[in-house]
């Protein structure tokens, strides 16, 4: 039980201490590092207590998908009004030092966690239901959750599809000056518009495009 | 002290949960800070859940907890878009000139 403290009060503080950094931070770029930091000592947390699945869907989903979505519109936005020492090598230098940190702590943290996932079974003895039955976690998960849960499955995600139409029609723009097909106009055009006949006498010729 | 049990988790949960209850209070210029102060308040409530559900065997907590991913992962990218676009029209995101909308 030792390991498990251990394990538990390693990840709880570097949780805690990387939160506290997210709001106490000057800089937006150090907070989403920080926001990463936090995401990936918690799934540690989940994986090493037995939820796998969701300690890895938090990995693909919170770091994968909606840290990275935030240092978009934070670097994209320019929220600190440095728009011209942003990309200098002067700034950009400043965000070495923590980069590396917190890299070299999530890299730290991996190997603690890979290394203790071999000897899981002797350090954790939870004595529950969903050790006993031998399948894994993410097994029953998806038992529960596709045959109970299946109209709450579904409508989670009608809400994922609400929030991607959603994103795209609010970002969506027309730029002036752009070409582009317009299908009505293409549908709509009549043999009278393009194309008319006109009775030319000889050696006089006609005038077109008046 | 080294018996790691359901009160611990629940702690470290307060205590992500307090953290980002005092973010959103502190950074009242930046409203990018402030939406990940919300996402730490939904990492607080996810661990309540797991913790819950690990050491009272019931998977009911872990299905919970992938649906408040969901919506998580919904609201971060509708607010960032809508940020975005506020941001396209007015020239800023500080918080205290967002008051168009008063009547």
């Amino acid at each position: 039980m030792i390991a498990h403290s251990i394990f538990f009060y390693t990840f709880s503080i570097i949780a805690i201490v990387s939160a506290i950094m997210v709001t106490a931070s000057k800089n937006t770029v150090h907070s989403v590092f920080f926001l990463i930091l936090d995401f990936i000592s918690i799934s540690c947390l989940f994986i090493m207590i037995g939820a796998e699945f969701l300690g890895m869907i938090m990995l693909i989903v919170y770091v994968g998908a909606v840290a990275v979505l935030f240092l978009f519109v934070v670097m994209m936005l320019n929220v600190a009004q440095q728009k011209n020492q942003w990309f200098s090598s002067e700034a950009s230098s400043k965000h070495i030092p923590v980069g590396l940190i917190i890299s070299t702590l999530i890299f730290v943290e991996l190997i603690i966690v890979v290394g203790g996932w071999k000897y899981k079974p002797d350090l954790f003895d939870i004595n529950n239901s969903l050790e006993l039955d031998k399948v894994s976690n993410t097994h029953s998960l998806g038992q529960v959750l596709y045959t109970d849960y299946i109209h709450v499955f579904q409508i989670s995600g009608m809400i994922l599809l609400v929030a991607m139409i959603g994103a795209i029609v609010l970002t969506f723009r027309k730029r002036a000056g752009v070409k582009t097909q317009s299908y009505i106009k293409q549908i709509s055009r009549e043999r009278s518009d393009g194309v008319s006949v006109l009775n030319v006498e000889s050696n006089k010729g006609v005038k077109i495009d008046d | 002290m080294t018996e790691i049990g359901l009160g611990h988790y629940l702690t470290l949960g307060a205590i992500i949960f307090s953290i980002g209850t005092i973010g959103i209070f502190l950074n009242r210029k930046n409203i990018i800070v402030i939406l990940m102060s919300i996402e730490l308040i939904l990492l607080a409530v996810n661990i309540n859940l797991v913790s819950f559900s690990i050491f009272l065997g019931d998977l009911t907590g872990q299905v919970f907890t992938l649906f408040i991913l969901t919506v998580a992962a919904a609201e971060a990218a509708i607010g960032l878009a809508i940020i975005v676009v506020y941001y396209r029209n007015s020239g800023t995101i500080r918080v205290e000139h967002i008051d168009e909308l008063k009547g």
